[in-house]
């Protein structure tokens, strides 16, 4: 719960600052998902822990020295705020001034993100979907008989069940809007599959594992998460065959502006495919181990 | 005086980061670990966002009339850093259960001990 606060706290931190893109994919990951990844992991593993006396003090020590040093080496930081700090004076004016006539789409974060650092992107699609593989299979889910679904005690709760099936289909539309809106407004790939998969989620909650799984099986989800990462890189190799370089979108049709549309188009949708599959498929695996969890106890 | 006012933002930074720090080497518990880790996370996010803001200036993105915008380039970083970010706490969730389920236990001098002692 504190956590989830938390996490949308710092999300609004980051509306104050402007990275209204940054906010959106922090207020979905960082109170919607981490906590309820924590929750499950906490359920698994049991809430009581040992106290470890002796620990402390020396720790507390050690940090108050390492942040007494960081705070004297931010005094000779830039200011906050300031346009003259080195940060502001390399490549970042060049993006805000260049990416209209090269790229010719209004949000410069998704032209950064998907054509000037392409490269960088694909390379974090390939990292959250490794990450993926390395969930299922630690925790392989058993697959469970239909015939005993899981009861939740949310389950029982008629009002949560209403009020989400009210709730979950804007959530999903919303998604969708925030995936194909990405040139022009706040969005893209990566938001829109936290939030798709934070739907997906909440489904999951309500109507347990194995209801979901008959909506969103987790062998499709095996599949979308790698044909995102593929379609990102086939994009990559489309560009390489129309005599371009790898993730060169300008190669992608006649006219380079065309071209980096499509481009960035198709490889958020990858983007946006493979973030929403794996996040839904390490929920279920966690929530596949509770179930089992709970019935090994009975 | 005037320095507090002008880098409030690293003092923000520094004690969200140092919060964290302490919660992963003074604490036991393994879940307890990851949940420093990611205050410690959140307050590069911080740095790093607020690295990029340029007073008076507004989103990165373009529209008429507007001539200050904030730097785009944290802003990619971060985006992309913070669902890596959760992908990699899940992976690390997922070890802890593992590791219960080996062990019996996820408390870090436990651990050592059975491993000692086999």
């Amino acid at each position: 719960m504190l956590s989830g606060i938390y996490g949308f706290l710092s999300a609004s931190f980051f509306v104050l600052m402007d990275a209204v893109d940054v906010a959106f994919t922090e207020a979905a990951v960082g109170s919607g998902i981490s906590p309820l990844l924590m929750l499950l992991t906490v359920a698994l593993v049991g809430r009581h822990e040992k106290q470890n006396p002796g620990r402390g003090l020396p720790a507390l020590v050690l940090v108050t020295i390492t942040g007494a040093l960081l705070i004297i080496g931010t005094l000779s930081m830039p200011d906050f705020g300031s346009a003259n700090a080195p940060a502001q004076t390399h490549v970042g004016p060049y993006y805000i001034e260049q990416s209209a006539a090269e790229i010719g789409i209004p949000n410069i974060v998704t032209s950064v993100l998907a054509s000037y650092r392409g490269f960088d992107t694909f390379g974090e699609v390939a990292v959250v979907f490794t990450a993926g593989i390395g969930v299922l299979s630690l925790l392989m889910l058993k697959s469970s008989t239909p015939e005993t679904p899981a009861v939740t005690s949310a389950h029982k709760h008629k009002i949560l069940r209403i009020v989400s099936k009210i709730l979950i289909p804007p959530i999903l539309l919303f998604s969708l809007y925030v995936q194909f809106h990405g040139d022009y407004g706040p969005g893209g790939g990566f938001q829109a599959g936290v939030i798709f998969a934070a739907a997906i989620i909440l489904y999951t909650m309500f109507f347990g594992v194995d209801i979901a799984q008959q909506v969103v099986s987790s062998a499709l989800l095996r599949v979308l998460a790698a044909f995102g990462v593929l379609l990102y890189g086939s994009v990559g190799l489309v560009s390489m065959l129309n005599g371009g370089t790898f993730l060169d979108y300008s190669a992608l049709a006649d006219n380079p502006i065309t071209g980096q549309h499509i481009g960035i188009i198709v490889i958020e949708l990858g983007v946006g495919m493979t973030v929403a599959a794996v996040m839904v498929m390490i929920f279920y695996c966690f929530a596949g181990q509770v179930n089992t969890a709970r019935e090994a106890d009975e | 005086m005037t320095l507090l006012l002008t880098h409030y933002n690293y003092l923000v930074v520094v004690v969200l980061m140092m919060a964290g720090f302490f919660i992963v080497i003074a604490q036991g518990n393994l879940v307890k670990k990851l949940v420093g880790l990611n205050i410690f996370q959140t307050s590069v996010f911080i740095l790093y966002i607020s690295s990029g803001k340029i007073t008076g200036g507004t989103a990165p993105i373009l529209q008429d009339g507007i001539t200050a915008y904030s730097n785009p380039l944290p802003h990619v970083l971060i985006l992309t850093a913070i669902v890596v970010g959760i992908a990699t706490t899940a992976l690390g969730l997922a070890l802890v259960i593992r590791i219960k389920k080996a062990y019996g236990t996820i408390e870090e001098s436990e651990i050592q001990q059975r491993d000692h002692t086999c």
